[in-house]
């Protein structure tokens, strides 16, 4: 196996539902998604946005679009108007996902 | 019944790209032009617009667009669907109606109305329908004086009957974005709306089309270097038929791209759960999205399903819940880190000091770790610079007032190499909170008004 960073596997679109930051992960190409889907568990995505993400992470499949959903809970400061944050809309979310090294077998062609 | 229709996006949102209406108009053939001003905070600054006035309380930005394309809707037969009306849409009409007589022209302007449930509040909670929080299940009670807007998201239908009616503008208070788009198509193909894999393919093209050019080409992470001509960036159309099967594509000759990346991309944009994908018409099924791209900006969409829709309203309503105030200070290199971080504990040492009251207080380092927090990579532990951004909120407007007041006193009385202070001082603006809640459909009546302007 080896390593290499979700960004080459993988693009990405995230948006805001309330205080939730929506992130869409969709494989670069089909051969990817069965690699991609099997690495990004909710516990591995919560534990990747340990300091940002403060409430429970929801994990859906999309195998129509080679892609995954994740729903991560209490993220954006309250949302909206309330937040403070900078990127009170979650917008930036997308790359911060696509920072996770992945494990992939050693002849994987990317 | 056509073949095909094609109904442009003009605007994914109220300060969108001012051009690309006109842009959908003339560059080549459409048949309808769909626009979006309406975000969750929207409704409550019309509503105080029409609390000061009340011949306001509508996007006024939607009057002068029509002055700019209505020669086109007319001589082309483009009929025009937007939610520009908000809390007024009659005004807005009259506004729309005043353009076309000065420009003798004669159209036909329909509005949609029955969506703003502020003034009914109140009799609704004593009938039964309580609008609780729907994420919360918290009462509405604590907050009911505060409550600044309260609008249903209504869906297809009322659009659909004024289509039936012959409008040729249409103005809707709140309605959902993806029922502008599937509105056109019950109505030229006749669908049934109790077919629910067609209310889900309509759904799901409004749904690809209702941030505009971010479906073509826009934000698009797959590849954006190789996107073409964003200047002039084509937004998206969607050519629907009969079978519930569209494409998207855009004008030709325009910047842009139109892709299975682009369109999947959009497809995955604020969706929670892809199988329960809830509106006012449907639930559609992401999960039965099937693209093929064919090549020249133009993907197939196909294999949609849906299920059949509850028998509910999302109500969107607004309250005011205090002041936030925002002020950036740019620190250069050397140690531009750590003399934002002084700065930040200068600042927050003196607010404490002056004993003012704050729900929330947050400092972010642009440069450094704003967007991406814990995650951002230490890569360049000495950046050339650093902007520091600091945000509070409290419910009492004078801290918030007197926190505007202390950032400039930074640049004499704080850590060195201190610039970015144009602007003036921040000043206190209102926090608008979002209540989402749901009330039965029976409980609402959608009204549509046509009127005809004769020149």
């Amino acid at each position: 196996m080896k390593q290499v960073q979700l960004l080459s596997l993988a693009h990405a679109r995230s948006g805001d539902k309330g205080d939730a930051g929506n992130v869409g992960v969709i494989a670069r190409r089909p051969e990817y998604y069965p690699i991609i889907a099997a690495a990004l568990t909710t516990k591995r995505v919560k534990e990747h946005f340990t300091g940002i993400c403060h409430g429970p992470v929801e994990r859906f499949e999309l195998p129509n679009l080679h892609a995954l959903n994740f729903l991560l809970h209490n993220t954006l400061g309250g949302g909206g108007t309330v937040s403070l944050k900078l990127d009170a809309q979650g917008k930036t979310l997308s790359s911060a996902m696509l920072r996770m090294m992945i494990d992939v077998p050693e002849d994987l062609a990317i | 019944m056509k073949d095909s229709i094609r109904i442009a996006s003009g605007q994914g949102f109220w300060g969108d790209l001012l051009s690309a209406p006109l842009d959908q108009v003339t560059k080549g053939p459409i048949d309808y032009l769909v626009m979006d001003y309406l975000a969750e905070v929207t409704m409550s600054i019309v509503q105080k617009q029409k609390l000061k006035d009340p011949r306001l309380g509508y996007a006024r930005d939607l009057v002068s667009t029509v002055d700019e394309i209505l020669p086109h809707l007319a001589s082309k037969g483009i009929t025009m669907i937007s939610n520009g009306g908000g809390v007024n849409p009659e005004a807005c009409r009259d506004a729309v109606l005043e353009v076309a007589r000065r420009q003798g022209i004669s159209i036909k302007v329909g509005i949609v109305t029955g969506d703003d449930i502020l003034d009914s509040i109140d009799e609704l909670g004593a009938a039964g329908a309580p609008l609780k929080n729907m994420e919360s299940g918290e009462d509405l009670a604590p907050v009911r004086e505060k409550v600044l807007s309260a609008n249903v998201y209504l869906g297809a239908a009322p659009i659909v009957e004024a289509l039936r009616q012959g409008a040729q503008i249409i103005i809707t208070g709140r309605t959902t974005d993806t029922g502008l788009t599937l509105a056109p198509m019950i109505h030229e193909f006749g669908w049934d709306m109790r077919d629910w894999n067609r209310m889900a393919a309509g759904t799901i093209a409004g749904h690809i089309i209702e941030c505009g050019a971010q479906s073509s080409g826009g934000n698009y992470m797959e590849d954006w270097r190789s996107v073409p001509d964003m200047a002039n960036v084509g937004f998206p159309i969607i050519e629907a038929l009969p079978s519930g099967e569209f494409f998207v594509t855009k004008h030709a000759g325009t910047g842009g791209r139109v892709s299975r990346g682009t369109v999947a991309e959009q497809c995955l944009y604020e969706i929670g759960d892809p199988r329960n994908y809830i509106t006012p018409d449907v639930i559609a099924d992401f999960t039965t999205i099937h693209l093929e791209d064919l090549g020249d900006d133009r993907v197939r969409v196909h294999g949609i399903e849906g299920r059949e829709n509850t028998p509910f309203y999302k109500v969107s309503m607004s309250y005011s819940d205090g002041y936030s105030a925002f002020a950036t200070l740019t620190y250069a290199w050397p140690e531009a880190i750590d003399k934002a971080r002084a700065g930040d504990a200068i600042l927050r040492a003196r607010l404490e000091r002056l004993g003012l009251q704050f729900d929330e207080i947050l400092t972010e380092y642009v440069g450094y770790n704003a967007c991406h927090g814990p995650l951002s990579e230490a890569v360049n532990p000495d950046p050339q610079e650093v902007m520091m951004r600091i945000g509070v909120r409290s419910h009492d407007i004078k801290s918030v007032e007197r926190f505007g007041k202390e950032i400039a006193p930074l640049i004499l009385t704080g850590p060195p190499n201190v610039t970015g202070f144009a602007g003036g001082r921040p000043r206190p603006s209102e926090v608008v909170a979002y209540w989402p809640a749901l009330i039965e459909k029976t409980r609402i009546d959608p009204r549509v008004k046509i009127e005809v302007v004769e020149s």
